[in-house]
C-alpha cells in the first residue's frame, strides 16, 4: 500500500528499489505457500491411504499375527485412552496447581525459579523424559507398564498446563478478586470458585493443547508403556498405544502393517485436530477472547 | 451494584455515629473474624499449591540426578573420550558418541538452513502484508502443523518424502551440485537429507510463530516513521522491523534449533540409523535421540545402558543451554508482552 502511494508521488522510485520491493513480496508469498503445502500433502495422504482401512474391525480388534490379513488397532486406541487418563490425573492437577501458585503467590524468587524450571522441563527432549521415567518407574517395578507411560506423558503435560493457567489467571481483573474477598469468603474459595472459574475457558484451552500434544507423543512411551500386541487393561502391564503402534508398523516390512499404520495415523490426527479446532472455537467465542 | 452500596452507607450518614464507625474500621481492618477452620483451609490450600509448584523443581532435579547416576559407569570408563570416539561397538564394549553428535548437529543445521528463510518469509507476510482475512487462517494452519505428532511426520516422510527425494530431488542435486561432495554416492531417499528436510518442516511453525510475535511487538510508530521518510515496503521491513526484532528472531531460531536437536521419532524413521560420519548428505546417519530410541530397550549390560544414558545426559545439557539462551533473547525483545509462543 505504502509503495503504491509512493509510486504515485512526484518523485519516481528507482528501479532497483522497486525490484527489491517486489522481490520481498514474492519471497514472502512463496514462503507462505511452501510452508502450507506439506500440511495439505500430509493430510491428503493420511486421508487417501488411511480411509480405506478404517472399519469396524480396525477400531475394535487387536492386531493379527503377520501373514493373516485383517485385525485392527482397537487395543492401541483403548491403551492410548488409559495411558492418557493416567497422564491427565498427574499432569492436570499438578499443572493447574503450579499455575495457580505462580499467578497468585509467584512474585518472588521461588516463583521465578519454578517458572524457569517449567520452561526447562518443556524443552527437555521427550526421549530423555522417557529415560528418566524408565529409571523412576520401570526399574522400581522391574517391568514395563502403562503406569510408567502415563507418568512420562503426565510430566510432559505440566509445563503447558501451568503456563496457560498462570497467563489466564493474570488476565482476571483484580476487581473480581476483591469483590470475592469483599464478600468475606475464604481465600481458597475465592481462588477456586471465582478467579479460576472466571479464567476456566482459557485454562481448559491449555489443558486441551497439552492433552493433544501428549496424545501424539511416541518417544517417551518406547521404554515405559513399551507396546503390546494383545488386549490389556492392567496399568501395571505393558500396554499398546496408538502412536507407538504406528511407529512399529511404519518401520515394519509388511504392506498390510503399513496400511494399518496409515489408518492409525488418520485416527490419531482426527482426534488431535478435533481437539485443537475445538480449542480454537472455544477461545474465539469465549470470554477470554483477547487472551490467546 | 448501586443499591447495596447505598444501603451500606446509610447508617454512616449521621454525625457521631459515622465517626465512630470509621474509627472502628480504621483500627480493625478485618471486620469479619474468620473461623479457625477457614484459616486452616487457607493455609492448607496455599501449602497444596506450593507443593504443586515445587513438584516441578523436584521432577527436573530428579531427572538430572537420575541421568548423572545412571551414566556413571560410562562416565568413569571413557571420560571425555566418549565424545570424540568414533567407534560404537556394543559387542566389544567400545563406545564413542561422535557419530551421533555429528548426525544431530548436521541434521539440525540442515533443518535450520531450510526452515529459517521460510519462517522469516511467512512471518513477514503475516505481519506486514497479509490482509486480515488471510492472517487468521494462516495462523490456524501453522497451529495445525505444530500439532501433528512426530510419528505421523515420520510415517509421511518414509512413504512420501523419501521416494520423492530418491527419484526427483536426489539425482537433480547430484547432477548440479555433485562436485561439492555433499551430494554424492547412491541416493537411497532415506538418509541425512531426508532427516534435515522433515525436521525443517517440523520446526517452521515454531520459528515462524515466535518471529511473528516478536515482529508484532515492534511499535507501529517505527514503521510509520520509516515509511514517512519515503521507504518502500522492503526498506521498511528491513530498517524498522528486522533490525529492531533481530534479537528476538535469533531467539526464535535457537528455540527451533532446540526442538530439532531433541526431535526423535521422525528422524529415527528416515535417517537410516548407521553410525558413520560421511560428508555426503545422501548417506545414512544416526542422531543422539535416535540411538536412544533404537538401542535403549535392547541394551544389555551396565556399560552399554549407561553409555546410552550418557548420550541422553549430553542431549539434555545441550538443549538446556540452547533453550535458556533462546528464552533470554526472545524475552529481551518481547519484554512486557504476554506471549503464548514461549511455551510451545
Amino acid at each position: 500500500m505504502a509503495s503504491r502511494a509512493l509510486g504515485s508521488g512526484s518523485q519516481p522510485i528507482s528501479w532497483t528499489r522497486r525490484l527489491s520491493n517486489s522481490a520481498l513480496t514474492i519471497f514472502a508469498v512463496v514462503c507462505s505457500i511452501l510452508v502450507i503445502v506439506p500440511l495439505f500433502a500430509i493430510f491428503a495422504y493420511l486421508v487417501i491411504k488411511g480411509i480405506g482401512s478404517i472399519n469396524w474391525a480396525f477400531l475394535t480388534q487387536a492386531p493379527k499375527p503377520v501373514g493373516e490379513t485383517g485385525g485392527g488397532m482397537g487395543n492401541a486406541i483403548v491403551g492410548s485412552g488409559i495411558i492418557l487418563g493416567v497422564a491427565s490425573l498427574i499432569g492436570i492437577p499438578l499443572g493447574i496447581g503450579a499455575g495457580v501458585y505462580l499467578a497468585e503467590y509467584g512474585r518472588n524468587w521461588l516463583g521465578n525459579a519454578v517458572r524457569f524450571t517449567a520452561d526447562v522441563l518443556n524443552g527437555i527432549p521427550s526421549i530423555v523424559v522417557g529415560i528418566a521415567v524408565w529409571s523412576l518407574v520401570v526399574v522400581t517395578q522391574r517391568h514395563f507398564s502403562a503406569l510408567a507411560g502415563g507418568v512420562a506423558l503426565g510430566i510432559m503435560m505440566i509445563p503447558t498446563v501451568s503456563r496457560a493457567t498462570e497467563e489466564m489467571l493474570l488476565l482476571v481483573p483484580r476487581t473480581i478478586r476483591e469483590a470475592a474477598w469483599g464478600l468475606g469468603i475464604s481465600q481458597w474459595r475465592a481462588t477456586l470458585s471465582v478467579t479460576l472459574k472466571t479464567a476456566s475457558a482459557g485454562v481448559i484451552t491449555g489443558v486441551m493443547l497439552a492433552f493433544a500434544r501428549a496424545a501424539g507423543e511416541t518417544a517417551p512411551l518406547l521404554f515405559t508403556a513399551f507396546g503390546n500386541q494383545f488386549w490389556s487393561f492392567n496399568v501395571n502391564q505393558p500396554m499398546a498405544a496408538l502412536p507407538l503402534q504406528i511407529f512399529v508398523y511404519a518401520i515394519s516390512p509388511y504392506d498390510d502393517w503399513h496400511r494399518l499404520a496409515w489408518a492409525g495415523a488418520l485416527v490419531l490426527i482426527i482426534l488431535i485436530v478435533g481437539a485443537v479446532t475445538a480449542v480454537r472455537v472455544v477461545t474465539s467465542r469465549g470470554m477470554m477472547k483477547g487472551a490467546t | 451494584m448501586v443499591a447495596p452500596h447505598n444501603a451500606l452507607r446509610k447508617p454512616v450518614s449521621s454525625g457521631d455515629q459515622a465517626e465512630s464507625v470509621m474509627r472502628v474500621v480504621a483500627e480493625k481492618p478485618i471486620a469479619v473474624r474468620r473461623s479457625f477452620a477457614d484459616r486452616f483451609a487457607d493455609a492448607g490450600f496455599r501449602w497444596l499449591i506450593t507443593l504443586c509448584a515445587l513438584s516441578v523443581l523436584a521432577i527436573v532435579g530428579f531427572f538430572v540426578y537420575e541421568l548423572i547416576v545412571n551414566s556413571q559407569p560410562s562416565l568413569k570408563e571413557f571420560g571425555w573420550h566418549f565424545f570424540v570416539g568414533q567407534d560404537w561397538d556394543p559387542v566389544s564394549g567400545e563406545f564413542g558418541a561422535l557419530p551421533f553428535i555429528y548426525g544431530t548437529l548436521v541434521s539440525s543445521f540442515l533443518a535450520l538452513l531450510i526452515a529459517v528463510p521460510l519462517s522469516l518469509g511467512v512471518a513477514i507476510y503475516v505481519t506486514e502484508m497479509a490482509p486480515g482475512w488471510v492472517r487468521t487462517p494462516i495462523s490456524f494452519l501453522m497451529e495445525l502443523l505444530a500439532a501433528i505428532p512426530s510419528v505421523i511426520y515420520g510415517l509421511w516422510a518414509i512413504f512420501v518424502l523419501a521416494p520423492i527425494l530418491r527419484v526427483y530431488v536426489g539425482p537433480a542435486l547430484a547432477k548440479s551440485l555433485g562436485w561439492t561432495g555433499f551430494f554424492s554416492g547412491p541416493v537411497y531417499g532415506i538418509g541425512m537429507l531426508a532427516a534435515g528436510v522433515i525436521l525443517s518442516i517440523m520446526i517452521v511453525p515454531i520459528i515462524a510463530s515466535i518471529t511473528r510475535d516478536v515482529m508484532a511487538a515492534i511499535p507501529q510508530t517505527q514503521r510509520e516513521a520509516v515509511l514517512a521518510l519515503g521507504a518502500t515496503r522492503w526498506e521498511m521491513v528491513r530498517i524498522a522491523v528486522l533490525r529492531n526484532a533481530r534479537t528476538g528472531i535469533i531467539g526464535a531460531i535457537i528455540l527451533g534449533l532446540g526442538r530439532a536437536l531433541g526431535e526423535t521419532m521422525a528422524v529415527t524413521m528416515v535417517i537410516g540409523n548407521r553410525p558413520d560420519i560421511t560428508k555426503s548428505l545422501f548417506a545414512p546417519a544416526y542422531t543422539m535421540a535416535s540411538v536412544i530410541a533404537n538401542e535403549f530397550t535392547e541394551a544389555t549390560g551396565t556399560l552399554y545402558a549407561s553409555a546410552i544414558v550418557e548420550v541422553g545426559l549430553a542431549l539434555f545439557l545441550v538443549t538446556l543451554i540452547v533453550n535458556a539462551l533462546a528464552q533470554m533473547l526472545v524475552w529481551m525483545t518481547t519484554r512486557g508482552m504476554p506471549s503464548r509462543a514461549h511455551g510451545q
